[in-house]
């Protein structure tokens, strides 16, 4: 796996504040002294207000590059990552073309060492065109540097074609990041099926339209003895089904949203185009079983799917608009504000699944406060309130769930690779 | 419909006494084809995305009644067929400056949408499986024409409720005003989490028997393809209203256009018991007390008193 950012500097400064670091069992005030882009120093400092901590990972992001560079480019998507405390990324193939051939992976690969301020890995499709019917060159691509396999944005709809990806691509050791989704369960749908969707007339997107893949998915995993990843997982059932097959020790690791950990399908009220994501915003019993799973470490990892859009393909009815919101710059402070304050979550939690849980599941180097590693690291103020406008984002969209909400918490400062990338 | 710029969206924005205005406006407004001067120097615009006899007619017909200046757009044919966004149509119409823009859509939330990008009035027509109002307080007009109340009426809807906008307002409408709903049809068209609006589900066509009104919705083919139903002829032999469905005294309302033979056999269409014609004509009159509330404000029972323009 290659993880591409600009060649430049290495910066030197000096850290102060609380330094929380749950991978590690640190939670003290110190000092963290970079210099050359290494931690050379961790010394005893007094009391601080800031949060200092490993940078964040995000395993879901969307780029939109090749194709959508209206909508984001390897530049702004990596300066939003910056602003949002992460010091690697993981970017979706989903683009045109797909990211399903070495020589777009290299493209990709090359235009990161000249735009993306943040380290940036580039995940390739499991099938060509991310059609379901032929596996890519998955050998190939995972020697150009691909960080894991994934059809995201649509379902592997062939269990059969999931097996054999599985077991193909299995001496790469790459993980399979799995999107699950049956189509012929979720087809038509646009909202969760329940009161909200019967109430407005959305078509219903059920829970078992996401449970009944996971459960395959599993199913498949632990035939094959696979490592594989739940994408944006939302439903009780699917957490269900992760928790049965973990307890029979299969490799799975899962991520959930923030916005499906803050929201349930009552937003979908507002018929905002900014509710509309993939999977749905579910229901009360859901978001307590995510929040659950998230405390427990069944779901390991926090991820944004950071999807940006065009402002004119979100400014219509619900149903025509495209799914998917950004969610880069406020993944911290929107679970700071709606679960650390409120007492559902501990922050150190929050920051484990945020870094060290996500750079596990995928390989990734561990952000961690240790002399003489590349630092990566987020100074956090968890006091500054701040609301969130459309004009205040590096992200060339403004999608975002948030918009209009204040927040408390913010990433003041972000240290990636041994860079200051923010603040 | 509180706000400064009102509009009609939804059923559910309405209280009762909303309701009751209008209906009590629609009232004032029945019996007579004069023309009244309630909106002279006023325009409509009803912007057409779907297709429509009923509602597109009665709407041109109601603003015709009361004076205003109107004109219709239907989207085939218009520049939405070269792909212009329904903003960008919005602003386009908007800038003639009418005083209502009707609006029919087929993606729900379409006529709220309307309004963020117009300084118009906003009437919603349908918007795709979501609401319908005018529909739904037509429908109460014709039940309280033919029963002589509200309050109590127990109304049975049959058939596709999932891909129903009429059913969706009427259920909502009937709540408001202390009427009874029951949904029947099969399983896969009652949608799960129906009963949230407050009204009893069934399955059983049966249910039926303890209702005055037993409304029909229409069965659309398409509805075999995704296997909602096996077949129209499954359908109609179990939940097809039929005269021996019926007992002496129930009304049979629908919102058009009947398939014959298959939601609603031809007896039943062309008996006395079926309002279906009296919702028409009920269309008209509640779309002038519409029409007349926003734009005229809403005065109640004054707009009888309004001289007659002309007699058409």
């Amino acid at each position: 796996m290659t993880l591409m950012s600009r060649n430049g500097r290495s910066d030197s400064l000096v850290l102060e504040g609380r330094l929380v670091a749950p991978a590690q069992g640190i939670d003290e005030c110190l000092r963290v002294t970079v210099a050359d882009g290494l931690i050379a120093a961790i010394e005893p400092a007094p009391a601080s207000e800031l949060v200092v901590t490993p940078a964040f990972v995000d395993p879901h992001v969307h780029l939109r590059t090749p194709g959508r560079e209206d909508e984001e480019t390897l530049r702004s998507g990596t300066e939003a990552a910056a602003a949002g405390g992460y010091c690697a990324i993981l970017a979706m193939p989903n683009t045109n073309p797909v990211v399903d051939s070495a020589s777009v992976l290299r493209g990709l690969v090359a235009l990161a060492r000249e735009e993306a301020v943040v380290p940036t890995g580039f995940m390739a499709a499991i099938s060509k065109g991310q059609e379901g019917d032929e596996l890519t060159e998955m050998v190939e691509l995972a020697g150009a540097g691909a960080a894991a396999f994934t059809d995201d944005g649509r379902p592997v709809a062939s269990a059969a074609l999931l097996r054999h990806a599985l077991r193909y691509s299995g001496p790469t050791g790459l993980p399979l990041a799995l999107h699950c989704e049956e189509p012929s369960l979720s087809r038509g749908g646009h909202a969760h099926e329940g009161a909200v969707s019967a109430e407005l007339g959305l078509g219903p997107y059920p829970s078992a339209a996401e449970s009944v893949m996971v459960e395959r998915d599993l199913a498949l995993a632990a035939l094959e003895e696979r490592r594989v990843h739940l994408m944006h997982v939302s439903a009780a059932e699917s957490v269900a089904a992760l928790d049965r097959a973990l307890a029979r020790d299969v490799a799975a690791t899962a991520e959930v949203t923030p916005h499906h950990l803050v929201l349930t399908d009552e937003a979908v009220r507002t018929l905002d185009a900014n509710v509309k994501m993939n999977p749905p915003l579910r229901a009360e019993r859901d978001r307590e079983a995510l929040r659950d799973a998230l405390r427990r470490g069944a779901i390991s990892c926090i991820a944004t799917d950071h999807a940006p859009h065009a402002r004119h393909e979100k400014e219509v009815p619900f149903e025509e608009a495209p799914f998917g919101v950004t969610g880069l710059e406020t993944a911290f402070a929107s679970l700071h504000t709606h679960l650390v304050l409120p007492g559902q979550l501990g922050l150190e939690t929050l920051l484990e699944r945020m870094s060290a849980g996500p750079a596990r599941a995928f390989g990734l180097p561990e952000p961690r406060v240790e002399i003489g590693v590349r630092a990566n690291l987020a100074v956090l103020d968890l006091r500054a309130e701040w609301e969130v406008t459309a004009e205040g984002f590096r992200s060339r969209s403004a999608n975002s769930w948030l918009l209009g909400r204040r927040l408390t918490g913010r990433v003041v400062q972000t240290v990636a690779d041994g860079r200051v990338v923010h603040g | 419909m509180s706000e400064a710029r009102r509009h009609l969206l939804a059923i559910a924005d309405l209280e009762r006494a909303d309701v009751q205005r209008l209906l009590d406006a629609a009232r004032a407004f029945d019996g007579s084809t004069a023309k009244l001067p309630l909106l002279r120097g006023s325009s409509v615009v009803n912007l057409f995305y779907e297709s429509s006899t009923r509602t597109l007619a009665s709407f041109e017909l109601a603003a015709k009644r009361l004076s205003a200046d109107t004109t219709s757009v239907r989207a085939a044919g218009s520049s939405v067929d070269k792909g212009e966004s329904l903003k960008d149509t919005i602003l386009t119409l908007s800038a003639y400056d009418p005083d209502v823009i009707v609006v029919r859509h087929p993606s729900i939330g379409a006529a709220q949408l309307v309004t963020s990008w117009t300084g118009a009035q906003v009437v919603n027509a349908g918007d795709g499986k979501h609401e319908h109002p005018t529909q739904a307080l037509l429908d109460l007009y014709a039940i309280e024409s033919a029963l002589g109340r509200l309050d109590g009426v127990h109304v049975a809807i049959v058939g596709d409720v999932l891909h129903s906008r009429v059913a969706r307002s009427l259920v909502r409408a009937l709540g408001l005003v202390g009427a009874r709903a029951t949904l029947v049809g099969p399983p896969t068209l009652l949608p799960t989490g129906i009963e949230a609006l407050g009204c009893e589900v069934s399955t059983d066509i049966g249910a039926i028997a303890d209702a005055e009104v037993v409304y029909v919705l229409r069965m659309q083919r398409e509805r075999m393809v995704d296997a909602f139903v096996p077949s129209l002829r499954e359908y109609a032999a179990v939940w097809g209203i039929t005269p021996e469905r019926l007992r002496p005294g129930q009304f049979v309302m629908h919102p058009g256009p009947m398939n014959r033979g298959v939601e609603v056999d031809a007896r039943v269409a062309d008996s006395d018991a079926a309002l279906v014609v009296d919702q028409v004509r009920a269309g008209l009159v509640v779309r002038m007390a519409v029409l007349a509330d926003l734009v005229a404000g809403p005065a109640t029972g004054e707009h009888a008193l309004a001289e007659p323009l002309e007699v058409a």
